[in-house]
Order: C-alpha cells, then sequence, then structure tokens
C-alpha cells in the first residue's frame, strides 16, 4: 500500500467534522448508538469538567452519544462522586463481570466497557486531559459515521504552540519516536503511518473490539493496532489531528515502565504472528536505579502484562448481547 | 407594588428552577469561553465563539461589528423597543497565563471567570432559557459580547455600538459575574491616568537630587497623597500599578504609575487630574527628566436616580430573591449608557473569591438565582414595569 495515499485518505482533521447536526443526521440515517468510556484511576480535578463539556455539547445539544459512562479502576480520590454528581454513569471496572478474577489496569477498563456500554461504537477519552473540548469526540467520530470501511479512528495531536516556518518535524512522544516507531519499521511497516499509536483517545466499532484480546496494562493501544491490523489492513484505521493536548509530563523513569510492558505485549504479538521466532522466556522484571550519595541501589519493578481474551469468547457477555439485539429487534 | 409586578415576582423560583434544568448548557459555555484567552485588543476567538452560539440559537443579525463586538438579536412579538444585554469579552489576563478552567461540585475555578466569561456565558444560554421558560418578549433582546472594554480599551466596543447603532436602545443591563446583590445604576465621575518618568541617556547624575527613577516617581506618589481631598462630594485617588528599576548593578532611568481618579463631581475629577498633571511637571523642572502624563480613560457622573422605576424594580426582585442589595457607582458598561442617556443597570450572577486572581473560584449554586434576576428583570422591562411615568 502507498502509505502517502493512505494518509492523504484516512487522516482527518476535527474540523472537518465540525459541523455536529450533519454528524447527528447521518448517525441517525445509519441507526447507530454511540458511547464513551472514560477510563479513570484518581482524576477528581478533570473529570467533572468533561463531563459537563460532554453532555452539554454532545448529548443535550446535539443528540451524538447515548451515553456517557466512567469507568473506574478504584479510585482512592472523589472521581465516581465527582462524575456521578455531574450525571455520567459511574461503575467500578471490579464490578462489571465480577466473577472473573480482578484485574487492575486501564487495559481492564476499556475491556469492561465493552461488556457494560450499549454502544455499536465506543469512544475512549483519558480523563487527564486538561484542555478538554468536544471535538475530542466528534473529531473521532467524523470518520465511522462518514466512511463505513472505516473501524478504528486514533487521535494525533500536532498544534505547535510555536513555530516559525516550513517543515517542521512531527510525531508522538517520546516511547513512540524511541521505541515504538522503530520496532513498527522494523516489523510492520505500514503501521508507521499512525502518527501517534500510543494516544489514549479513539473510537471503535464494537463488532472490531469484541474480537480483539486486550492486555490489561501498558501494551493495550499497541496489541490493539497490531491485532486491527493483521485482522483486515491499514485501510481499517483512519486518524484525526485533534490539536492540542494538555495534560500531566510523565517523568523519563515512568516511560521505562511503560516501554517495558509495551515492548513484553510486542514481542509476544509479533511472536504469535510469526513476525519473529525463537524468542526465550522473556523476564517480567524491569531494574531500574537509585542512588543515595556514592551507594546506587537498584529497584525491582515486576511488570507483567495480563491479557484478556476477546470479549465475544466470554458467555456472560454473548448472552447479555443476544438478549440486548432481540430488544433492540423489537422496539418499534 | 402593582399587582402584576407581584406576579411576576412569584415567577422568579420557576425562572431559578428553570435555569438549573440548564446548567450543563451554562456550565459548558462558562467554560468554553473561559479557556479562551481574550486580553484586551486580541479578543477575536471569543468574538467568534459567541456569535457562533447566537447563530447556532437562530438570533437574527448575528454579526461581529468593525469594533469586535459580538452580536444577536432575540427577535420581539412586537419589536418595538429594543433592550440591549451586554458582558465584555476582554480580560484582565495576558494570552500566556494558564486559562484552565476546574470544574467541582458547587465550585468552578479558574481565571477571569467573574470577570467576565460567566455574564458572556449567561448571554450565549439566555435565548435557550427563554425559550424553555417558554417566554416570548414584545421588545427585541439584544445580545451584545463588548469588545475592549477594560484599561486601555476604555469601553471602545460599547461606545462604537452606542454611537454608530441604527436602532434605539430603549434599556440596558450589564451583566457582570459577581457578585450577586451587585446593583449599579449611576457612574461616578473618573479619570484614569498613567505618569511615564523617563531620565535622559545624557543625564548628569553628579547633579543635585540626583536619585534614579524610583525616588523620584516616589517624591511623585508622596505629593499625591499630599492632595486634600473632599469629603463632600465624595472623592478618592487610588494607586493601581507601579513598575520601575531593572536590577541590581543600574540606576532606574524608568518608572510608570497608574492611577485613578473617583469622585461624585466631575468637576473635582477634573482639577484633581490637572494637580497631579501639575505635580509631573513640577518634578521634570526640579530633576531634568521626561514627566510624560496621559489620560487612558474618563467617565462623567451621571446615571438614573433612586426613585427611577428600573433601579426600584431591579432592587425588589434582588430581594425578592432573598439577596440584600449593594449599591455601588459603576465605571464599566454602564457609564457609556449613561453617556447616552440611556438608562441601564449593572447586576452580578454569583458569590465567589479571589477576583481577577488566576485561581479565581466561583459558587455554582447561586448563578441560578442570578440567572432568574436577569430573567425578571428583562421581563419587567418589556412589560413596562420599568418606565417612567
Amino acid at each position: 500500500m502507498n502509505l502517502n495515499d493512505w494518509l492523504k485518505h484516512n487522516t482527518f482533521h476535527h474540523s472537518q467534522f465540525r459541523d455536529l447536526a450533519a454528524l447527528v443526521e447521518e448517525k441517525k440515517k445509519l441507526g447507530l448508538t454511540i458511547s464513551l468510556c472514560i477510563p479513570t484511576l484518581n482524576e477528581e480535578k478533570t473529570i467533572g469538567k468533561e463531563i459537563v463539556i460532554f453532555r452539554s455539547e454532545l448529548m443535550q445539544r446535539y443528540p451524538l452519544l447515548d451515553e456517557i459512562a466512567v469507568i473506574d479502576s478504584g479510585s482512592t480520590d472523589k472521581t465516581l462522586e465527582v462524575a456521578a454528581a455531574f450525571g455520567a454513569d459511574t461503575y467500578l471496572a471490579s464490578e462489571i463481570l465480577a466473577d472473573l478474577p480482578d484485574k487492575r489496569g486501564k487495559g481492564e477498563n476499556l475491556w469492561k466497557a465493552i461488556y457494560q456500554l450499549k454502544g455499536d461504537i465506543i469512544v475512549y477519552i483519558d480523563a487527564d486531559i486538561k484542555n478538554i473540548h468536544p471535538r475530542f469526540v466528534y473529531g473521532l467520530l467524523g470518520p465511522l459515521i462518514f466512511r463505513p470501511e472505516v473501524k478504528y479512528v486514533k487521535a494525533f495531536y500536532d498544534r505547535p504552540l510555536a513555530f516559525s516556518q516550513g517543515i517542521r518535524p512531527s510525531g508522538g512522544g517520546r516511547v513512540t519516536e524511541i521505541l515504538i516507531r522503530p520496532l513498527f519499521s522494523l516489523f510492520f511497516p505500514e503501521l508507521t503511518a499512525i502518527v501517534q499509536p500510543l494516544s489514549g483517545e479513539y473510537a471503535v466499532r464494537r463488532e472490531v473490539l469484541e474480537q480483539i484480546p486486550f492486555p490489561i496494562g501498558y501494551g493495550v493501544e499497541t496489541s490493539h493496532l497490531i491485532d486491527v491490523y493483521s485482522r483486515y489492513d491499514l485501510n481499517a484505521f483512519a486518524q484525526t489531528d485533534l490539536d492540542q493536548r494538555v495534560h500531566r509530563n510523565q517523568p523519563t523513569r515512568s516511560l521505562g515502565k511503560m516501554a517495558f510492558g509495551i515492548l513484553q505485549t510486542f514481542l509476544l504479538r509479533a511472536q504469535k504472528l510469526g513476525v519473529i521466532s525463537g524468542l526465550p522466556e522473556i523476564s517480567t522484571i524491569l531494574r531500574q536505579f537509585q542512588a543515595q550519595e556514592e551507594e546506587f541501589e537498584m529497584i525491582a519493578h515486576t511488570i507483567v502484562e495480563e491479557e484478556r481474551p476477546p470479549m465475544n469468547t466470554i458467555d456472560a457477555y454473548n448472552k447479555m448481547r443476544a438478549g440486548y439485539k432481540k430488544k433492540k429487534k423489537g422496539t418499534p | 407594588m402593582n399587582r402584576d409586578f407581584t406576579s411576576l415576582l412569584e415567577k422568579l423560583p420557576e425562572y431559578q428552577e428553570k435555569a438549573r434544568d440548564l446548567s450543563e448548557i451554562l456550565l459548558s459555555n462558562l467554560v468554553m469561553l473561559s479557556e479562551i484567552p481574550s486580553p484586551t485588543f486580541s479578543e477575536t476567538r471569543r468574538t467568534a465563539f459567541l456569535t457562533e452560539r447566537f447563530n447556532e440559537y437562530d438570533l437574527i443579525n448575528c454579526s461581529t461589528d468593525e469594533a469586535g463586538n459580538a452580536l444577536g438579536i432575540i427577535p420581539g412579538k412586537t419589536g418595538e423597543r429594543n433592550i440591549l444585554i451586554v458582558a465584555h469579552l476582554d480580560t484582565v489576563f495576558p494570552e500566556k497565563v494558564d486559562h484552565t478552567v476546574t470544574v467541582e461540585p458547587g465550585v468552578v475555578s479558574g481565571p477571569g471567570l467573574g470577570d467576565d466569561s460567566l455574564g458572556l456565558a449567561a448571554l450565549a444560554t439566555l435565548p435557550i432559557l427563554l425559550q424553555h421558560l417558554g417566554i416570548e418578549l414584545d421588545s427585541n433582546v439584544v445580545l451584545m459580547g463588548t469588545a475592549k472594554s477594560l484599561g486601555r480599551g476604555d469601553l471602545e466596543g460599547i461606545r462604537f455600538f452606542l454611537n454608530n447603532k441604527n436602532m434605539s436602545i430603549s434599556s440596558g443591563i450589564c451583566v457582570e459575574g459577581v457578585k450577586l446583590g451587585r446593583l449599579s445604576y449611576n457612574s461616578i465621575g473618573m479619570l484614569r491616568g498613567e505618569m511615564h518618568y523617563v531620565v535622559p541617556e545624557e543625564y548628569d547624575w553628579t547633579r543635585f537630587g540626583a536619585g534614579g527613577a524610583i525616588v523620584n516617581i516616589n517624591d511623585v506618589i508622596n505629593r499625591i497623597l499630599e492632595i486634600p481631598l473632599p469629603r463632600r462630594p465624595r472623592t478618592t485617588i487610588v494607586l493601581n500599578r507601579l513598575e520601575a528599576g531593572a536590577s541590581f548593578n543600574s540606576i532606574p532611568r524608568h518608572a510608570e504609575l497608574q492611577f485613578e481618579i473617583r469622585s461624585e463631581s466631575g468637576e473635582v475629577v477634573r482639577k484633581l487630574g490637572d494637580q497631579i498633571a501639575d505635580i509631573g511637571a513640577e518634578i521634570s523642572s526640579e530633576t531634568g527628566a521626561d514627566v510624560e502624563f496621559k489620560v487612558l480613560a474618563r467617565r462623567e457622573p451621571g446615571g438614573i436616580a433612586f426613585s427611577h422605576p428600573l433601579a426600584s424594580h431591579a432592587r425588589s426582585i434582588i430581594k425578592a430573591l432573598g439577596v440584600h442589595p449593594r449599591i455601588s457607582p459603576s465605571t464599566s458598561e454602564l457609564s457609556a449608557f449613561i453617556a447616552h442617556g440611556i438608562p441601564a443597570v449593572t447586576i452580578g450572577l454569583t458569590q465567589g473569591e479571589n477576583h481577577d486572581e488566576i485561581n479565581e473560584r466561583l459558587e455554582i449554586e447561586p448563578v441560578f438565582l442570578g440567572i432568574a434576576q436577569l430573567v425578571g428583570l428583562l421581563v419587567a422591562i418589556d412589560g413596562g414595569f420599568t418606565n417612567e411615568s
């Protein structure tokens, strides 16, 4: 595939979908339902604003979203109280599919959203975005609503705060540019067309979400890209520029842990797909240093990238969906 | 009290409840407007946002005028009269300040919320609220976000509109975010001045009295403070801002002082302005430095009387909401209405703290009372209750 062609046809800017009335009309015509999932862990400072803006702009003024749900990993602050106070549906991840053994991680919340939420499309938006705006949602939904062949829309952010003129470098954050892009260039060259493969904001059709496994930790975004790509092809993807995203910056050591988790997911996937072979049993311990005066100390972090199976292999889900489809069919 | 007006007062709780129904839309407008930086002379993006909102509600004549004001008209049934409601688009915060707003249960915080993003959010929400209340007014309601209002802007936006309008405005309401209960219907005399003190490059630092710009501007300040002020008419001089010097190891050559003279008498303001200009000239002759005196803004005292029906009905509405009216003169948009002889009031919408600071906090719950007050006042003006007999 010519990547430049793909970039030209499958890369959008949020402003192309700012006519919300047109989006809602097309959504109605297609009979689509859309759910927004916000995975949280201690986000009491930012969650209120997200809910207020999305409910007001994308439910009351323009009924683009049919439900807004916060799925929480067990916050110790008031995240859930604040979200509920502003009218979001709130769930504890551990209480969804409670018969399954408990696991903690953002991927777990995203996976359980497939069970808990009803939409034909699920939009995932992180809760730590300081400059939240409706474009974060409608920019991702636009390609899915207007282009039936698109199944998975990724966000990217490209709005330099200051740049003189001409060509400027563009791309993702540190982990993307140092780890993911080199790995994709080596083993999945077409996936390098995704500008920010690790962005936490994406919108996906249910038929795709229910078929793919979910790493519960750092690897969820990387595994999605590889799995959707190998099941379909690059044309299943689109990406939307959402301009600037203001959020907390992570220290390099945290990014080290993230890279370690992602690398585990990547290597195991690549082996499963036969892209690489002969992988030895891989370690789950990341070692980092800390020093006190002249003394160096090694800190060992155990990072295990556990995975949830595709949701359509879970009996409770299949039963629930069958009931839901029957109900939907019976609705006049 | 007129029986019809009493029944209007009885409707205030309904207005409050219906405003609460739209709390998400109001808060969302507040957040989105507040997060657009809008220093005076750079309000374009807020203007565009507000005009877009007016457009979406199918207001008529949605436009941006030459001065950068955002306008939209809710057409009335007869359209015989025009009521102008304004809130200013500019804030005191520069572009670079982090404009992020935080929303928590009961409280919203961030820069510029009360001055005057909440007023603008009220304007942006008013058309849908009137619709939700089923209120159709006889008068046209002209909604306007005014540009270039604060500081050096000197009310340029509203002055432009009032000087060039092609419709007659019967009454005006200026909406400010804080504080609920505030009520202004007259303007005091005011002069905003700035004094630049510059020591010339070739200055002879060995001469008598050479102490640098800071010492000399200090002399200016001392002399201003020595000016006797009359007890009646009430008069004050406020020193608002002082900037001088650069660093160690250099004698300061520049100093800049901003001040405001306020008085119930326009004549007193003029005299004091002349006196301060004289002080500048005197210091200049004593020190050999260049002293430049600039008048940035002037307001003439005026307004409607305490007993004017607009003033008395506004007080009744505030009292009926269980809030104590705090009457104070204003030097903002209201004075532009006064200069054109248009009866007008300034009202506040909610309670808050840290006004005009980066960490300003506004209480959400009183906003619904504040909005009920705005709707009540609008209905009262439309019903003719505020006309002078």
